[in-house]
């Protein structure tokens, strides 16, 4: 009764938000302490308005990377109720079709004559290659286990990543192999005075290299360098989630799988065939992790493809989804470009070791689960879920 | 009841005694090959991923010495040698396990290798344990001469040379006087900052920061970014190529196109410039030099014959020195005995190693110093030019106390030079 009311108190408190056990005492005294850090060393001086600009410009790309391999994690949660370990190795396999696609364009000249098209069969390797790893993923090690206790599709995830791993390192190499350089210029009627050049004494402009170049831009006083491409990269990639967003939530087999995430049973009951649902998630989180591979290595800098490169991105969104509620959408539309930038303007902000990056966005982690167990959109689940 | 248990418990530690007592009896201190056996070097290098053309550099530098001197003649016997070719990676893991596969297999009689420090650290102790020796051509680590291990022996001078002539190169050749440095975490990066850092600062530059990246990161951009504000004139990074290669690409995004990249011997090769491509164009490096002589000269060009290509990494004369020590030293310890077999006792192979002096290597002349140091070769500084790493200085610790003169003339010729060719 006394314990009841306490509760009620709390809750009725202005603190009472926050403070609710003895754990949150610890969470709330942490978050203080990095405030205190951060706003201690802005008043320092030490931290300028043009690094966090540009630091929020870098993690925004990076995030929503994040962003479209953690909806791969969260779409088959909110289905299967299983943690797609594999996913990771999902995205190296579209970085790397994306790579042999791109290279041979090169080698053949095809890159510098139709960069475009170049470009967008780069990305349709990339997503078509994604989306065969994650289908036969699920066909060879999910759909068995259908029915297996929730414990054993996840071991066998980890088994998939391992084996994958090993996989892509037998046919491909331990190297790392390099992503080829891309131009593409445009408006040169419009930007008379980027990317000039003189050819045989005649001055030529090309325009804005909105793949390779980087561009020194002011403003509100405040002197930027910016790349287009993260420009690109970051509403590239919200456009596919908004897409994606369409798809569940306007046609048809987008309401399937609401229903199958809702009750498996009953939905196939309703006539719904559940194993076509759960290979088109798996088809939509292949095709969102191939998209999502072939933006990071197009990205001037990070053109760099080898056989673990999935491994840290793949941990990284799967914290994005859990951050943003695993298996909600939005949630892990957000996830993802709130860990980006937390990872990209942390470290400078707080002023600590660059090594302790990955602490912020894994400290993070635990801050919201001490404050949101299900996350920042996570809803509390249905019994049946659980 | 009591009396009982305590019989049982003597008679249960007799018989683990017993056990234990096993393996020490089958392993011996002594190899004896068989005539017509062959004598079997373990060799261990990273042969997979990024930093593997460094030891496939190392490996093809023992399989010429291999060409070369293919027997051991011991009291009047010959005996061939043959190689166990492991891939122990760049990594304390890769080490541990390929020095426990060695040290348990009772033929091998000695490592060559490893070839990173993080490796070289992991396994010294096994091999101490084991009673083995092992002569690594690269592992350059300082702190590894200084922890007692009786195994481990390098050809190739330690970073607290390297250092202290990389300081030495970038505030009195290249006339930089303000820093920022980066390291990857590994045993050997932290090693060599550690010893840059103090030698520069004693020279009178400035560390504006110093920082440290992890191994497999591949977002720089906002630590370059904080770098930036600071104002390096140039940023020393001591690291292997992957994240070498993403960091000078990501320059740019920081605004540090015109700062200086520079590295250490864990970049200058060719993975560094095919991964980083034009963007590697300047960037400078140092590693450790051998004498030039006409004999290093005609093995390099015959290092080029037989594989087709220049060395993809600078170790191989290294490689080609440990192989060579070895074999003097099994002609000097070991012997037949009276069944005809050669015995080879790894004491005294690991005694001879820490007492030879005055061997005249490829990379120079060698002689031991009783902690397992034997070299005290140069340093060389290399730039990538037109795709190439070339060399560009040379400097060493002896030499310039000789004619420190002579040297501060060069410096000033040096420092021109690098003004006009735009620094």
């Amino acid at each position: 009764m006394s314990k009841g009311s306490r509760a009620v108190r709390f809750r009725g408190g202005g603190l009472g938000l926050f403070i609710q056990s003895p754990l949150h005492i610890v969470g709330t005294a942490f978050l203080l302490f990095l405030v205190y850090v951060a706003v201690s060393n802005i008043a320092a001086g030490d931290y300028t308005l043009r690094q966090f600009l540009q630091n929020l410009i870098f993690g925004l790309a990076q995030g929503s990377i994040y962003s479209l391999i953690a909806l791969g994690y969260t779409l088959v949660y909110g289905i299967l109720f299983m943690i797609n370990f594999a996913h990771g190795e999902v995205f190296t396999a579209g970085a790397y079709s994306g790579f042999f696609t791109m290279y041979t364009f090169a080698q053949s000249g095809f890159l510098q004559e139709n960069t475009l098209i170049a470009i967008l069969l780069t990305f349709l390797s990339g997503t078509i290659a994604s989306v065969m790893v994650a289908v036969a993923l699920e066909r060879v090690a999910y759909r068995p286990l259908r029915n297996a206790p929730r414990l054993v599709p996840l071991i066998t995830a980890i088994g998939a990543s391992i084996t994958l791993q090993q996989l892509y390192l037998r046919l491909f190499g331990a190297s790392a192999r390099r992503f080829p350089d891309i131009n593409l210029y445009i408006l040169p009627d419009v930007f008379t005075d980027l990317e000039c050049r003189v050819v045989d004494g005649v001055e030529q402009c090309l325009g804005m290299d909105i793949i390779g170049g980087i561009y020194p831009v002011e403003i509100f006083g405040i002197a930027l360098r910016l790349r287009p491409i993260s420009f690109i990269v970051f509403f590239g990639a919200l456009f596919i989630m908004w897409a994606l967003w369409m798809f569940i939530q306007k046609t048809k087999t987008g309401r399937a799988m609401r229903a199958v995430a809702e009750d498996k049973s009953t939905s196939a009951l309703m006539g719904i065939n559940v194993d076509r649902v759960i290979v088109t998630t798996f088809i939509l989180g292949g095709a969102l992790a191939g998209a999502g591979a072939v933006l990071f290595v197009i990205i001037p800098g990070n053109g760099q493809v080898n056989p673990l490169m999935g491994f840290f991105p793949g941990i990284k969104a799967f914290t994005a989804a859990v951050i943003g509620g695993i298996g909600n959408v939005p949630g892990a539309m957000f996830g993802g470009l709130f860990l980006g930038v937390a990872e990209s303007v942390g470290p400078s902000l707080l002023g600590i070791s660059n090594q302790l990056r990955d602490v912020i966005s894994f400290g993070l982690l635990v801050l919201v689960l001490i404050f949101r167990p299900t996350g920042f959109f996570g809803e509390v689940l249905s019994e049946k879920k659980v | 009841m009591r009396f009982i248990s305590k019989l049982s418990l003597m008679a249960l530690m007799l018989s683990l005694a017993a056990l234990l007592a096993l393996p020490v009896a089958a392993q011996d201190d002594e190899v004896v090959v068989l005539p017509g056996d062959n004598i079997v070097l373990g060799f261990a290098a990273s042969l997979s991923g990024d930093t593997a053309p460094f030891g496939i550099d190392i490996q093809r530098g023992v399989e010429l010495a291999q060409e070369d001197r293919p027997t051991v003649t011991v009291d009047g016997v010959e005996f061939t040698v043959a190689l166990d070719v492991q891939d122990s990676m760049c990594s304390a893991e890769g080490g541990q396990a390929v020095a426990n596969r060695f040290a348990s297999d009772p033929d091998i009689v000695a490592v060559i290798g490893h070839m990173c420090s993080s490796a070289c650290n992991a396994a010294a102790p096994i091999y101490d344990s084991a009673g083995y020796s092992m002569i690594s051509p690269s592992c350059t680590a300082p702190g590894l001469t200084a922890r007692d291990y009786t195994s481990f022996n390098r050809v190739v001078p330690p970073d607290g040379i390297q250092g202290v002539l990389a300081a030495e190169y970038i505030f009195d050749v290249l006339g930089i006087t303000r820093i920022a440095t980066l390291h990857d975490g590994s045993d050997y990066g932290d090693g060599l900052v550690a010893v840059v850092i103090p030698a520069f600062e004693e020279l009178g530059g400035e560390i504006v920061a110093s920082d440290a990246i992890n191994v497999g990161d591949t977002d720089f951009r906002a630590l370059l970014e904080s770098f930036a504000v600071l104002e390096p004139e140039m940023v020393y990074f001591v690291g292997f190529p992957a994240e070498a290669a993403l960091l000078i690409q990501q320059f740019p995004d920081a605004g540090l196109d015109d700062v200086v990249f520079m590295g250490a011997d864990g970049l200058v090769g060719t993975e560094y410039i095919e991964q980083a491509g034009s963007a590697s164009e300047g960037t400078l490096g140092s590693a450790p030099m051998p004498v030039e002589s006409d004999e290093l000269d005609a093995f390099v060009e015959r290092y080029i014959e037989t594989f087709n290509e220049s060395p993809p990494g600078p170790y191989h004369p290294n490689g080609y020195d440990a192989y060579n020590l070895y074999l003097n030293a099994i002609e000097a310890v070991g012997f037949i005995n009276d069944d005809g077999d050669l015995v080879i006792s790894r004491a005294d192979l690991s005694e001879y190693l820490r007492s030879f002096t005055g061997y005249p290597g490829l990379t120079g002349m060698l002689s031991a110093d009783g902690t397992g140091e034997t070299s005290a070769a140069s340093i060389g500084f290399y730039q990538v030019i037109d795709g190439r790493f070339e060399l560009v200085d040379v400097l060493s610790v002896g030499g310039e106390e000789e004619d420190e003169e002579e040297d501060a003339d060069d410096a000033d010729e040096d420092m021109d030079e690098e003004d006009d060719s735009g620094y």
